[in-house]
Parts: structure tokens; sequence; C-alpha cells
């Protein structure tokens, strides 16, 4: 073979050489044309080696702060305003409470409704209020559950930003923790009003996984880290939580009768 | 037990959620694409347009791109590398732009009307710095970085996508808008460019080492 050109080599280094086996046969038996891959290769090594000055870890965060105020809403169902619209940063912010008390007040519209409604004499499906207060609680947890389910799967993913860095640092999974932890509460209880065992079941166990995840220190060793993911897929939460988030969505979009949902809810319990 | 382990599909599988609660009306989920994702798009673009306040720009105006079009993405697989794409779309305008503006303060008088690059290669000042100086920490970085500086916008995208990014040479034709076949050739350029520039400060390094061995 005659001597591949430039481009050939630097095709080649690439891996993308239509002829990869013939220079690849070349290059081993030419000593000039191997001395060329080499500075090729030289070359790219060192450009690689280039620093990139290191934004820092909250980078992210501040990238966020920024764009946010310049985001246009997107027009989502209304029940996403329950438990993201006005997510608040911390339990005690005034924001916390007005979702709180959002949620409190949709509940108490329900109940008030159901008692209208059952007054009459063909009470229509959607002004039942045992359907609108299951509805209304429905999609406020599967909201919450498909949230956890983030957080979860972000520590699954959680590793040193850099070979360098001794200690991964899940101080947003924490942050986000500490706010489904609270909601977590109101839910579980709330489903134990309902009667839903099977539900208020998950969501302790949920409960237990992100007060660990709260409690654990900011900047977590490999091996911390690693504990805290064996306690995590021990528990089987993420596997629950998906099949509990996949059956409330399929109870959101059929709404049931009465009758229908406590079946469901006791088949769901027998189970 | 098998211990969970990070893996691009969880990664892509958590991404899509996010993606599909944005769409929902979660605004609260895009947050966590930008957090996931910004680094990585900082360091493109940072590699791309040469000093942090291009970059930092370049990476809000993806993620504010990226939140506009969601909607064209839902069937996409992966908004890590979507993302990323948006960001070299914008960073290699931004560079065309800046240059056709450097030009024409620079030279008033004179157009770039015909659509050509200008090859900076010629104004890369060549008062070649002594040995002792190159042998120095450092000094062969601010060589790559006036060489990589040197390159016109598409060829430097090219070389970043293509070297830094791991990106394949149908996602840089479509970031360049052109063929596969002339994106193919910008690499080319982009690296025999890096090579004149850069080669004999390489070479001396090549050198020393083969030296080192030796002895």
């Amino acid at each position: 073979m005659k001597h591949p050109k430039e481009e050939e080599l630097i095709a080649y280094h690439h891996g993308e050489a239509s002829e990869d086996g013939t220079i690849r046969a070349h290059v081993a038996d030419c000593p000039e044309c191997r001395g060329e891959l080499e500075r090729i290769d030289a070359l790219l090594a060192a450009l690689s080696a280039l620093p990139v000055p290191d934004p820092g870890e909250d980078y992210g965060a501040r990238v966020w702060q920024r764009i946010a105020p310049m985001l246009p809403e997107k027009r989502g169902h209304w029940w996403n305003l329950l438990s993201t619209g006005a997510v608040p940063a911390h339990w005690f912010s005034p924001q916390r409470w007005a979702a709180v008390g959002a949620i409190a007040a949709l509940v108490l519209a329900a109940f008030v409704a159901g008692r209208f409604s059952s007054r009459r004499l063909q009470p229509s499906p959607v002004a039942d209020a045992g359907n609108v207060r299951e509805r209304v609680l429905i999609m406020a947890v599967g909201e919450h559950l498909g949230r956890s389910e983030m957080v979860l799967v972000e520590l699954a993913n959680a590793e040193p930003q850099s070979p360098r860095q001794k200690r991964v640092n899940i101080s947003g999974e924490q942050r986000r923790a500490e706010d489904l932890l609270q909601e977590n509460r109101l839910y579980r209880q709330t489903a134990l009003d309902q009667g839903d065992t099977a539900l208020a079941g998950v969501l302790d166990e949920l409960e237990r996984v992100l007060l660990d995840v709260a409690h654990s220190p900011q900047q977590l060793t490999p091996a911390q880290l690693d504990g805290m993911r064996q306690r995590i897929e021990a528990r089987g939460i993420l596997f629950k939580v998906r099949v509990v988030g996949k059956e409330l969505q399929r109870r959101e979009q059929s709404t049931p009768t009465p009758a229908q949902t406590d079946s469901v809810k006791s088949e769901r319990n027998k189970a | 037990m098998n211990r969970m382990r990070p893996s691009v599909e969880i990664v892509m599988e958590s991404d899509a959620i996010a993606v599909e609660r944005t769409l929902a009306g979660d605004r609260e989920a895009f947050r966590i694409l930008v957090e996931r994702h910004s680094r990585k798009v900082y360091q493109l673009a940072y590699r791309m347009t040469g000093n942090s306040h291009d970059a930092e720009e370049v990476v809000q105006e993806a993620f504010l791109r990226a939140y506009q079009k969601l909607a064209q993405f839902a069937a996409r697989a992966n908004f890590g590398t979507w993302v990323y794409r948006i960001a070299a779309n914008y960073a290699i305008d931004r560079m065309r732009q800046k240059k056709t503006e450097d030009a024409q303060r620079e030279n008033p008088g004179r157009d770039l009307e015909d659509g050509t690059e200008r090859d900076l290669m010629s104004a890369v000042p060549d008062a070649a710095p002594s040995p002792e100086r190159l042998a120095q920490s450092g000094q062969l970085a601010v060589e790559m970085r006036r060489a990589l500086s040197a390159l016109t916008p598409a060829e430097r995208t090219a070389f970043v996508m293509r070297h830094w990014g791991g990106s394949g040479i149908e996602e840089i034709a479509e970031a360049l808008k052109s063929s596969s076949s002339a994106a193919k050739n910008t690499v080319f350029r982009s690296v025999q460019k890096l090579r004149k520039a850069l080669e004999p400060y390489v070479d001396r390094r090549l050198q020393a080492r083969a030296m080192e061995t030796e002895l």
C-alpha cells in the first residue's frame, strides 16, 4: 500500500478511516507513517489535556437562577400547581404554607361540593365528594411520587464531579428530599385517613428513605454513598414508587365511582 | 445483590421523566435538567468561545432555547445530546457574528459579503517564544488556546464537537448546516491547522521524551 494521506491518518486516529485494517497494517510496517501517526496522537492528546475552568459545583443552580425568571409558563394540568408550581425551598417558607393551604382548600372545597351534591336527586359523578377528594389526592400524590422518583434516580447517578474529588456532593438532592419529606407526611396521613393503607405503607417507606437522605452529610465518601444506595435498593422503594405511581396514573385517567374506588382500595389493601 | 450503579440508561430515563413533567407544566422539573447538564454544556461552550463570559451566555441561551423547543424534543432519546447540539449551534452563530463585527471594526472598508470566513492563521502573532519559556508549565496551553482561536468558527466547532464532545460526523454536519463530506473536511482542516501551529512545540516534547527514554 502507498503511504496514507494526512487526512486518512487523522480519520484513522478518530476511528473513521474507510480502510482501517489496511492503514493499521501499513503503519505497523512503515516507520515514517508510524512517526506521523504518533505526532498526530501526541498533538491531540496534548489538546485533550487543555484545561477548562471549573465553573463550580453550584454552577447549574446559578444558571437556573438566571434563566428561571425568563421561562414562560407551559400550559400544563392545573393540578401541577398543587405540588410543583410553587415549590418552595424550605418547609417553613411562606410558599410552603401557601401550597399546603391550597391543597387543604381544594380538599375542603371537594368535601363541601360533595355535601351539597349529595342532596340532589341525581348527583353527577364529578360532584361526588368522595370522588373529588380522592381525585385531588391521587393527582397530588402522583406528582409527589414522580418528584421523589427523580431524587432517588439522581442519587443512584451521583458521582464525584471529577476523578480528583474524593467526595460526592448531594446537597441538591438533600434540599429536595427535605421538601418532599414534609409533603410526604401530609399525604401519608391523608391516605391513612382515607383508609388507603397500601398507599400509606409505601409513603411510610418513602419517608424513611427521604429521612435517610435528608439527615446524611452533604459531602459523602463513595463508601457512604454506596451504603445509601444499598439501603435504598434493599427497600425496593424505587420499584414500589414506580408501581404505585403507575397505578395512580391509571386511577387518575378513569374517574371511578365510589363503589369502584372502595373496590380498588380493598383489592390493593389485600395485595 | 446487584448494586445500583449509575448508567446512561438511568440518566436518560430520569431526563425523560423531567422532560415529560416540564411539558406538563412543572417548571421545577426543568431545573433538574439545567442543574444536571449545565457543566458539560459549559465545557463545550468554553472550548468553542475561548472565554468564560461568552461561554456562560451560550449556556444560558442553550437552555432557554431548549425550554422553548422542548415539545420538539419529546420523541428524541437523549436530552444531554440535544441541548449540547443547541449550544453548539448558538455558539457557532455567536462566534461568526463576533468575527464579522471584529473584522468590520478593524477594516471598516472591507466587507465579508462573499460569505467566506477569513483565515485567521495569518493573524496569529509569530513571535515564537523561546524554548526556555516553552518549557515552563502552561506555555503550551497558551499556544494551544492561540491556535484554537485562530480557527474559523466552523473549524473550531467541528474540532470541539469531534474531539472533546465525541460527536459523530452526522451530528457535526447538522450543527454546521453542511453535508457530511463537508463536515469531515472541516474536521480534517481544523486538525491540519492545529498541527501546523502547534507541532513544533509538541515535536519538541516528543523528542525530549524520546531522549529521556534513551537515557
